[in-house]
């Protein structure tokens, strides 16, 4: 009997070993996987503002032509905007940085298409117009939401694979801290539209 | 939600007597506006004040999920009892028939936040509407904030668009709550969502225990048809050749029929008058069959002032 005993101390100490690593990597897969689907929302509801743009800006264009500076400056954005995409599985701090640079460029664009427009009463009044701006500001709403949803995934995650024992883990397994969506300077605040 | 900050509230342990020559200070700042110059002392003193009268505008904390789920919230009682009634009937007997769970909230004021934002997080905390088709709407009404939103789940953002919600909010809801008629504004934008859902999500009713099979129903049903058996054989047993008898029969069992029939279709158009007497069904006031079923909310909708 005497002889077993080390080795049934190191097999139990082998099972709650594998049981413990088990529940960890499983969790933090979980939590993974819930900050890249979340993320993929972020996304779509960003791309869903660039969709929305074509329309707008061939509105704009039929009262206001001659505002082709403001006009171009919002393509170049959109296209700015939409080429820079990342992938779920590439999150890190700098591709968040550029994301976030290239959206923010569009948003800047967007408010001063959308301060020109107040000098076109008629346009104002379009109301094709109107319904684009009624979704413009939907949109900017879903993105804050899906922004924010994004966050509070990643925290569970992040928390999950910072905290000891879990830790020493996360390093073996390669799990790695994901980056939170900080919110850009001075754009807290959708394009305010004001009647 | 409310305001907690008592007028007498100083941050920084001090006694009434302090307070008050506080107070008249703050006064007297007022009154000599033209004239004095602000010591560093009285500033101080105003930015106290400032800074003890602005704690209230916290953020607002979203209710937790309610244990008994159904259709209105009033939590300020802007609405009358039998008004909040017959919305919460008409909003639970559309849900029966189409799934789509209807929410109205009413609030004081968002304490400035952005009252989509606030809808979303608060229809996604809830979970209103079922889980699989997030076919769900929150209709949030601050009234001293003079604001409304209709928040709609993913799955109603296609049919509910952005732009459909705020005309039905300018065109429909807007109209009467600029006469202060808030039920009246409430229940035309049911009636308008209805007409925008109509003939979609033709669904289940959930029961409260899911999947069980309706035993009373059934009985019910069973019951009534024995009751027409036993009318129409003892007309024809009695009557011989008297057709007028027979017709009477038939006319009882159209009656049952219509009536039935009339409980599981529905058409939105009509006005509140026709909904509250015709409740008193099975499922009327007993708040959402199965509650919220998880519904998700993206952030879809709209918003406008009054």
């Amino acid at each position: 009997m005497k002889k077993f005993l080390p080795w049934i101390v190191v097999g139990i100490l082998a099972i709650g070993l594998y049981s413990w690593g088990k529940g960890f990597n499983n969790t933090a897969v979980e939590h993974e996987a819930n900050a890249k689907t979340a993320w993929s929302n972020v996304e779509s509801a960003y791309q869903r503002r660039a969709d929305l743009i074509p329309n707008l800006v061939s509105t704009v264009k039929g009262y206001a032509a001659h505002e082709k500076e403001t006009l171009e400056g919002v393509i170049k954005a959109r296209s700015e905007a939409t080429k820079t995409t990342i992938d779920a599985n590439n999150l890190t701090p700098e591709t968040m940085a550029q994301f976030q640079q290239a959206q923010q460029g569009l948003t800047g664009a967007l408010s001063k298409l959308l301060l020109t427009v107040e000098r076109y009463p008629e346009l104002k009044a379009n109301q094709n117009f109107l319904e684009l701006q009624s979704q413009l500001e939907g949109t900017e709403n879903r993105i804050n939401v899906e922004r924010n949803r994004y966050n509070q995934i990643v925290n569970t995650y992040d928390i999950h694979i910072k905290k000891f024992p879990g830790s020493l883990l996360a390093g073996l397994f390669g799990f790695e801290e994901m980056p939170r969506y900080k919110s850009d300077p001075g754009s807290e605040k959708a394009p305010k539209v004001e009647f | 939600m409310q305001y907690s900050v008592k007028s007498n509230q100083c941050s920084v342990g001090c006694t009434p007597n302090t307070y008050s020559s506080m107070h008249n200070a703050y006064i007297t700042l007022f009154e000599k506006k033209a004239t004095t110059t602000f010591t560093a002392f009285k500033k101080l003193l105003l930015l106290l004040l400032i800074f003890t009268t602005s704690i209230g505008f916290a953020q607002f904390d979203i209710p937790e999920k309610p244990k008994f789920q159904t259709s209105v919230y009033d939590y300020i009682n802007l609405l009358h009892p039998s008004q909040k009634d017959n919305l919460e009937r008409k909003l639970v007997k559309y849900s029966d028939t189409t799934s789509t769970q209807i929410v109205v909230a009413i609030i004081n004021s968002t304490n400035g936040e952005d009252i989509n934002y606030l809808g979303a997080q608060w229809g996604e905390k809830w979970g209103i509407g079922q889980d699989n088709k997030d076919n769900g709407i929150l209709i949030l009404l601050a009234k001293n904030d003079r604001r409304i939103a209709i928040n709609t789940g993913y799955g109603i953002e296609y049919l509910l668009t952005d732009a459909l919600s705020k005309r039905i909010i300018e065109r429909d809801i807007i109209p009467y709550f600029k006469q202060n008629n808030y039920f009246g504004g409430l229940n035309r934008g049911a009636d308008a969502i209805f007409e925008v859902l109509n003939g979609e999500y033709k669904g289940s009713r959930q029961q409260n225990s899911s999947g069980e099979f309706p035993v009373g129903l059934v009985v019910m049903l069973l019951f009534i048809f024995f009751i027409i058996l036993i009318s129409i054989s003892k007309n024809r047993r009695g009557g011989g050749g008297n057709r007028g008898n027979r017709t009477d029969g038939t006319s009882i069992l159209d009656a049952i029929i219509l009536s039935n029939m009339g409980r599981g279709s529905y058409r939105g158009s009509s006005g509140s008058s026709g909904w509250g007497s015709s409740g008193g069904g099975w499922s009327s006031g007993g708040g959402f069959g199965g509650g919220f079923g998880g519904g998700s909310f993206g952030g879809g909708g709209a918003s406008g002032g009054w």
